[in-house]
């Protein structure tokens, strides 16, 4: 194959290369990565049935204009890891909604520079 | 005032249910989960790599180890995997340059190189280094001389690979730790060369 190849007209060019970037781009993103890592390791899924399902989400989203490549590859392993505790039974119906509905509620309820629980 | 309460992304809204959940099910720990971010903010790195690599240009045996089991050589210098991959070293020849995509998700060998950098986690990268692994390797800077093959491994969750670079000329005299040095990241991806001693002293 060469660098003509048609298929390369369709994609976007590869992005900073440096890579000097942190490991994560933004706590949220670590502790996701975290949560996913240590419900694997407590044995609650093998990891290539986790990575099938994350790919899945990665092939059917595309990257939008002008979003980094931490935002859409962690927002698509935030969407997968939703559907995926859901589907394995470990989350049950309406429980996370109910629960972003209560971080939310208790958010907008606290001071602004106090720690936010539920 | 009317913004003097707190306000949360809703993408942190999202996390936060997910993990309030799963530790109140008490399906994780909340210590396991600082502890696992350490691991990868401060830990575990391309370092561990690069130990492997010098280890095997300097002995043999440890070499042959690594291609007939990478999973216990790579053990043997106290860098194991957590999720149950399996380890495959591909070594660069004169004749055969290695390069190492997940064209899934963004399988990567943790154990040994830390977790990936955000081109690596592209789509740009994910295709583009199947299709046009020399166009890719030019972006990095890379030219490889004429007629050398390129071979591209598409790691999954099972099987991650590492690429063993070629040492770089007139490092005879090298330490195994100064050798160590000379071994980039993305040498061990097969997406840039190990460095001369005068570039990594640059």
């Amino acid at each position: 194959m060469s660098a003509s190849d048609p298929r390369l007209a369709d994609l976007p060019p590869l992005p900073d290369l440096q890579g000097g970037e942190p490991v994560f781009a933004a706590p949220w993103q670590a502790q996701l990565f975290a949560l996913t890592t240590a419900l694997n390791e407590a044995g609650h899924f093998a990891w290539k049935d986790w990575a099938a399902h994350f790919g899945a989400e990665l092939a059917k989203t595309p990257q939008v204009s002008g979003q980094s490549v931490p935002d859409h590859y962690f927002g698509c392993w935030l969407t997968a890891f939703e559907t995926f505790v859901q589907l394995r039974g470990l989350a049950g119906p309406g429980q996370l909604g109910d629960l972003q509905r209560r971080w939310d509620a208790a958010a907008r309820s606290t001071p602004h520079g106090e720690p936010i629980t539920i | 005032m009317a913004h003097d309460h707190s306000h949360l992304d809703p993408i942190d809204v999202r996390v936060r249910a997910l993990e309030s959940l799963l530790v109140e099910k008490g399906y994780v720990e909340p210590a396991a989960l600082d502890a696992i971010v350490d691991t990868y903010e401060n830990q575990v790195g391309p370092k561990n790599g690069a130990t492997v690599v010098a280890r095997a240009w300097c002995d043999d045996s440890y070499r042959a180890w690594l291609q007939s089991d990478a999973d216990a050589a790579i053990a043997s210098l106290g860098f194991t995997g957590r999720q149950g991959e399996h380890m495959v070293v591909v070594e660069n020849t004169a004749e055969m340059h290695n390069m190492v995509v997940c064209t899934l998700c963004s399988c990567y060998p943790w154990p040994v190189l830390g977790l990936p950098p955000s081109w690596y986690k592209s789509p740009a990268y994910r295709s583009r280094a199947v299709i046009d692994p020399a166009g890719v390797l030019a972006d990095f800077g890379v030219t490889l001389p004429e007629g050398m093959d390129i071979r591209v491994w598409d790691s999954t969750a099972e099987v991650r690979y590492l690429v063993l670079p070629r040492r770089p000329d007139g490092t005879e005299n090298l330490s195994e730790s100064e050798l160590a040095t000379l071994v980039t990241r993305d040498s061990m991806i097969g997406t840039g060369l190990a460095l001369n001693p005068d570039e990594a002293t640059a």
